[in-house]
């Protein structure tokens, strides 16, 4: 152990920076193990806690071409290094995903919404990220990219494969988020519920779309976030609730896809009952 | 005219534009900084202490039990409690080993490479079986303290019917906003002057006294300065006298000025927090609803050490009743240790357990006799010329006035529905309920307490200013401005001609601790005699009586002009601490609160739309420092009715030690608080002023306990009223 | 590392590990105290500063982050000719401030709210505030202040 530390602290750690993607996949795939900080909201408090020692951070802060919310045709592409209020602010972004802007709105707080990014939610794969369940709602896409395969396109819901664990190799970067655009049959429900009405954790986060033609449910997400080790959609709800009239009923059919656990901020059993309180209501408000 | 005026802060410009100085901004040259090596056993015997030899100790102090050069104590009420424990821990987190280091990252790393060995013994964690436990924690039978007041004789009661329940709440932590932190500098005299975020400069050097040796013991060679400080509501009371023991330490063996500044996490698990109390209230109740006897019985958990959880039993039950009328009273309670990190003083005080008790037997008993609650309390409300439990003449009472002014002001204008982002507003199910409760607050010194106290201020008029001398902190509640009111007002004076200086022990006098809802009324009494003290010394010099302002254009002498005052009382007051009957305090707050909520159906989560309150404070000194009193205390209030919990493991180590999970409300979970001053005079305080620092965070939980009930049909008699015991409760 | 920023409009250098943090590159290296550490870990506030224009929390931002930025921390906020910024003299006028920890966080935030204009009511305020806490005051004041400096009127 070095007996000289800096006082400032964590002079073992050093920083690359980037200012374009090509740079940023270049310095990705040299260091080995390296993590990737964007506004640092997640990163820096896993420095602070012990929680991750890297010893070395890839910034992308400055990569401004990973910044956006953009249109493409019928499609929404929104950059991973976009801040929450970038999301929360942005016309294109209110029209077309509305949910999403919503639950940007209760990630923290202001100061956090101003740091905090789309990419990093996605890429620090918490179960509890409040995004990510509006991102399996909408059938978002995940865009990575590596400096000697360029980019692949990974379906969110086959995008987290374990506890705080993602389909992204070693060398590659999220680079963005593609979204559907607002179907003008979709009823879309963010809700979440956390230990207070802002700078809050999530106990349960849901996140819904039903796409409902001529009173009968064509298509159904249900998204719950804080309900297992993974964002994690529930196939039996969906499945009762597709090919009819929406059924409230079809909100028993949660504990057949969940079984949340207990933890310093809530129980399961509360989860449990939460997360099928909030299905059958926002199905019943849709009756 | 200044009083009654909301002038700005004396100290407001400071803290807008980030100039005031904390503990943790002073940047002594070569200052050090320490760190804290605590027990992870709740109960254990300390076997041996050592460094661990792969690391680097040359820049590293340690200190230990060992090394104490004096008294191993931080001295309160008792000695029991050690500034290092020596052969056994009887909590956890208990400090065991202190690290001086040049960085703060070296420090914290230093702790950690501090090796202690212990041998576990079986903790004791339960204070219902504390008494007289075969585990000694304090000696001989684990009691810190027993009370019983007896009024009338319930036992010969027969009428009626019998209404019980039990109600219990848990440990509250303060949440100041600026962790505690101390610096102890060594003086060129070879003394010692420490400086931190406190409450009470004398409680240190008192406590501190005999620790440091017999070259520290005589007056004046250790002297304590209060840094700005950045909130305390009595967890700054007695805890900053243990930081600065340990800064105190450090700065003795490395003979360099060492900082102590705790991290949040540290802060959270090691310090003193409120006492969980389970209270046991069974009345006799006419068919009216009439209070026909009262028996309580309390049990409150003080911890492994006896700190001032005496003092606290003392105001639960004084305050056990509620503010009603009852000629057969009873109350038994007993304060008892566990092994547990030890509770100390957090605004309040015990009062705020003792009425969300005794509130929420008002409401069972409006429950079963299917009556409205405001409309039983108002049948049962103290009026002047009532005895109260412990015998007192209750004057000027203002319960009915705050009453009536808290509902027409409820009344007066529906609240809005909040609209949450994420919230669910047009899809959850809310069902709105509205809460009322009622209390009294004693203010200053128990019985004699204030005489005993003796506290003193002094004046000293120097170039043309008044120089307001006094031990009393101000932590944010505003005496660096209020006191000035007074003397200004006092002598006729512009506010711009008189100060408080800095509390430094080594200048000003003890004017008793900055606590018990006594600063205004008590101290500023002090202030107020003491002016016209020094009104008399500079007629007396000029020869001739005439306004102060005159006098003081025409003083020729430039030496300052100084005048003390002591408190005392015209002894008109009697009280017995033994059977605990007479005159408890000079005089009481009154304060109603009503609450507007709305719970959520699907999630239990409770929802403030707006808290009105109504508060007879005296004589508003300052309405604008009165009202920001009263809305933060009402705040906290609320935070521990729904959201503040304390999450414990099996050692009873805190497991929400961080912001994230220990859950104070922010701007959004606030609601619109709607303050209404009350001005029922009292004659012994300043210009009317009676205590106010205490009373708003007395009943708000049970308001909102009440709403719930009244809301969503779900009984509440325990707090936190989390979403998870909401959504179990609803029927 | 070596970093050179603008600081309170004036160009400023200073050393310092990448990844340590602003806070305290501010108070420790550069002596510039007024933003606090309440929780380290980005809940309360208190280390609230802009960059380039936007609150944010100081603990959270790496030092490397500072190097090429416009920060601005309470120290650097005043109105017209050295007076009091409008956010300033409004919590003295409300009796915003009690222990004054939150203070400088809370003015910084309500800075930014400022710069972007537009039309506020109390509810929007206290949702931008959510992330500075408070403990003395119940923002009861704190909302009265900011609400008269953003014109909100319900």
């Amino acid at each position: 152990m070095p007996s000289a530390e800096h006082p400032l602290g964590r002079q073992e750690i050093t920083c690359h920076k980037a200012t374009t993607l090509p740079q940023a996949l270049e310095l990705r795939a040299q260091h080995k193990g390296c993590t990737v900080i964007a506004g640092g909201t997640d990163v820096m408090v896993d420095l602070e806690m012990g929680l991750r020692t890297p010893q070395h951070l890839v910034d992308v802060w400055g990569v401004e071409e990973l910044r956006g919310v953009r249109k493409h045709g019928n499609r929404l592409w929104i950059g991973a290094v976009t801040s929450y209020t970038d999301i929360i602010r942005s016309t294109e972004a209110q029209a077309e995903a509305p949910a999403l802007v919503e639950a940007a709105r209760t990630v923290g707080a202001l100061q956090i919404q101003n740091r905090g990014t789309l990419g990093g939610n996605l890429g620090n794969a918490s179960p509890a990220g409040d995004t990510l369940p509006v991102l399996l709602a909408l059938d978002a896409v995940v865009e990575v990219a590596s400096r000697l395969r360029g980019s692949r396109f990974v379906p969110v819901d086959q995008f987290f494969v374990g506890y705080r664990r993602i389909r992204l190799e070693a060398d590659e970067l999220i680079t963005g988020v593609w979204l559907p655009g607002r179907h003008d049959n979709d009823h879309t429900h963010y809700r979440k519920v956390g230990t207070r009405a802002a700078q809050a954790i999530s106990k349960v986060v849901l996140a819904g779309r039903l796409r409902i033609r001529d009173h009968v449910v064509q298509e159904a997400r249900v998204a719950f976030g804080s309900m297992a080790a993974v964002p994690t959609r529930c196939a039996a709800v969906e499945e009762a609730l597709v090919g009819r009239p929406v059924d409230p009923a079809a909100a028993a059919q949660l504990p057949r896809d969940l079984a949340p656990i207990d933890d310093v901020r809530s129980t399961g059993v509360y989860r449990l009952r939460v997360g099928q309180n909030l299905v059958r209501a926002w199905l019943e408000s849709l009756r | 005219m200044t009083i009654g005026q909301g002038v700005h802060r004396a100290d407001g410009r400071s803290k807008v534009t980030g100039h005031a100085l904390y503990v943790d901004d002073l940047q002594p040259p070569g200052c050090l900084y320490g760190a804290t090596v605590r027990s992870p056993h709740a109960h254990a015997e300390v076997l041996s202490i050592t460094r661990d030899p792969d690391f680097d100790w040359t820049d590293i102090t340690l200190v230990t039990a060992a090394d104490i050069p004096g008294r191993n104590c931080v001295f309160l009420m008792t000695e029991d409690q050690p500034a290092l424990a020596a052969e056994r821990v009887l909590h956890v987190e208990e400090p065991v080993a202190l690290v001086a280091a040049p960085s703060r990252e070296r420090a914290a790393l230093a702790a950690k490479h501090v090796v202690v060995e212990y041998r576990e013994l079986t903790p004791l964690f339960d204070a219902g079986s504390a008494e007289g436990n075969d585990s000694v924690i304090f000696a001989p039978d684990n009691v810190f303290k027993r009370i019983r007041i007896d009024k009338g004789d319930p036992s010969q009661v027969s009428a009626g019917r019998v209404i019980e329940g039990t109600y219990t709440t848990g440990l509250h932590e303060q949440l100041y906003i600026e962790c505690q932190g101390m610096l102890a500098m060594p003086r060129d005299d070879g003394g010692l002057t420490i400086t931190g975020s406190l409450q009470c400069p004398y409680y240190i050097t008192k406590a501190i006294g005999k620790l440091l040796g017999p070259d520290y013991e005589a007056p004046g060679r250790i002297n304590v300065v209060q840094a700005c400080t950045g909130g305390g509501f009595g967890g700054k009371e007695e805890y900053p006298s243990m930081v600065a023991a340990h800064a105190a330490l450090l700065a003795l063996a490395t003979g360099k000025p060492v900082k102590l500044i705790y991290k949040r996490d540290e802060d959270l698990r090691a310090t003193t927090k409120r006492h969980p109390c389970a209270i046991r209230i069974r009345t006799r109740v006419d068919d009216a609803g009439h209070l026909l006897s009262f028996e309580c019985d309390m049990v409150v958990d003080g911890g492994a050490y006896n700190t001032l959880t005496p003092v606290v039993l003392s105001r639960a039950v004084i305050h056990a009743t509620g503010p009603y009328r009852c000629k057969h009273v009873r109350i038994d309670g007993r304060a008892v240790a566990t092994n547990t990190p030890p509770n100390g003083a957090f605004r309040g005080f015990g009062a705020p357990q003792a009425h969300f008790a005794a509130e929420r037997h008002m409401d069972r008993i409006a429950r079963e006799l299917c009556m409205d609650p405001v409309v039983l309390r108002r049948r049962n409300l103290l009026v002047d010329g009532d005895l109260s439990a412990t015998g007192q003449e209750m004057l000027d009472v203002g319960a009915a006035q705050v009453l009536d002014a808290a509902l027409a002001a409820a009344e007066s204008e529906p609240p809005a529905l909040p609209d949450l982002p994420g919230g669910g507003l047009g899809v959850t199910r809310q069902l709105r309920g509205r809460g009322v409760s009622l209390v009294f607050h004693g203010c200053g010194f128990t019985g004699n307490g204030e005489a005993a106290l003796k506290g003193k201020v002094a004046l000293e008029l120097v170039d043309g200013q008044v120089r307001i001398l006094t031990g009393s902190t101000d932590i944010g509640q505003g005496t660096r401005t209020v006191f000035p009111q007074i003397v200004a007002q006092e002598l006729d004076l512009s506010l711009d001609q008189v100060l408080v200086v800095e509390p430094d022990t080594a200048q000003v006098p003890d004017s008793g601790p900055t606590v018990a809802s006594r600063t205004a009324m008590v101290v500023g009494g002090v202030c107020q005699q003491a002016a016209k003290k020094l009104a008399d010394a500079l007629a007396l010099e000029v020869g001739r009586d005439a306004p102060f302002a005159e006098l003081l254009a025409e003083r020729t002498s430039d030496m300052p002009l100084r005048v003390e005052h002591v408190y005392a009382d015209d002894g008109s007051l009697t009280w017995d601490p033994d059977t605990y009957q007479g005159d408890a305090y000079p005089t009481y707050g009154w304060n109603c609160n009503v609450v507007d909520l709305t719970v959520d159906l699907e999630t239990g989560a409770v929802l403030y739309q707006r808290l009105v309150t109504a508060t007879d404070i005296g004589r508003a000194l300052n309405p604008v420092l009165a009202s920001g009193q009263i809305e933060g205390g009402a705040l906290q209030g609320l935070g521990w009715a729904t959201q503040e919990e304390v999450v414990l493991d099996d050692a009873r180590r805190m497991r929400n030690d961080r912001l994230t999970n220990y859950i104070i409300p922010t701007s959004l979970d606030a609601p619109e608080l709607h303050t209404v001053l009350v001005e029922i005079p009292y004659e012994g305080g300043p210009f009317g002023a009676k205590g106010l620092g205490e009373i708003p965070l007395d009943g708000p939980a049970a308001a909102v306990a009440q709403a719930i009930e009244q809301a969503a049909g779900a009984v509440l008699d325990a707090l936190p009223m989390t979403p998870e015991r909401v959504l179990e409760a609803l029927p | 590392m070596k970093l050179a920023f603008t600081l309170n409009g004036q160009p400023v250098e200073a050393e310092a590990p990448p990844a340590a943090r602003l806070l305290d590159l501010l108070r420790e290296t550069l002596g510039v105290t007024g933003s606090k550490e309440g929780c380290g870990e980005g809940e309360c506030g208190a280390c609230s500063v802009l960059i380039e224009g936007r609150s944010v929390c100081s603990c959270l931002v790496p030092a490397a982050q500072a190097h090429g930025a416009d920060i601005v921390t309470i120290e650097g906020l005043h109105g017209p000719d050295g007076a009091l910024h409008p956010v300033q003299q409004a919590f003295l006028d409300h009796g915003a401030a009690q222990c004054g920890i939150c203070t400088p966080g809370f003015v910084v935030t309500a800075a930014e709210l400022m710069d972007r204009g537009g039309k506020w009511t109390r509810a929007d305020i206290r949702e931008a505030l959510a992330g500075n806490l408070c403990r003395c005051t119940g923002y009861q004041k704190i909302i009265d202040a900011v609400a008269e400096v953003l014109d909100a009127e319900r």
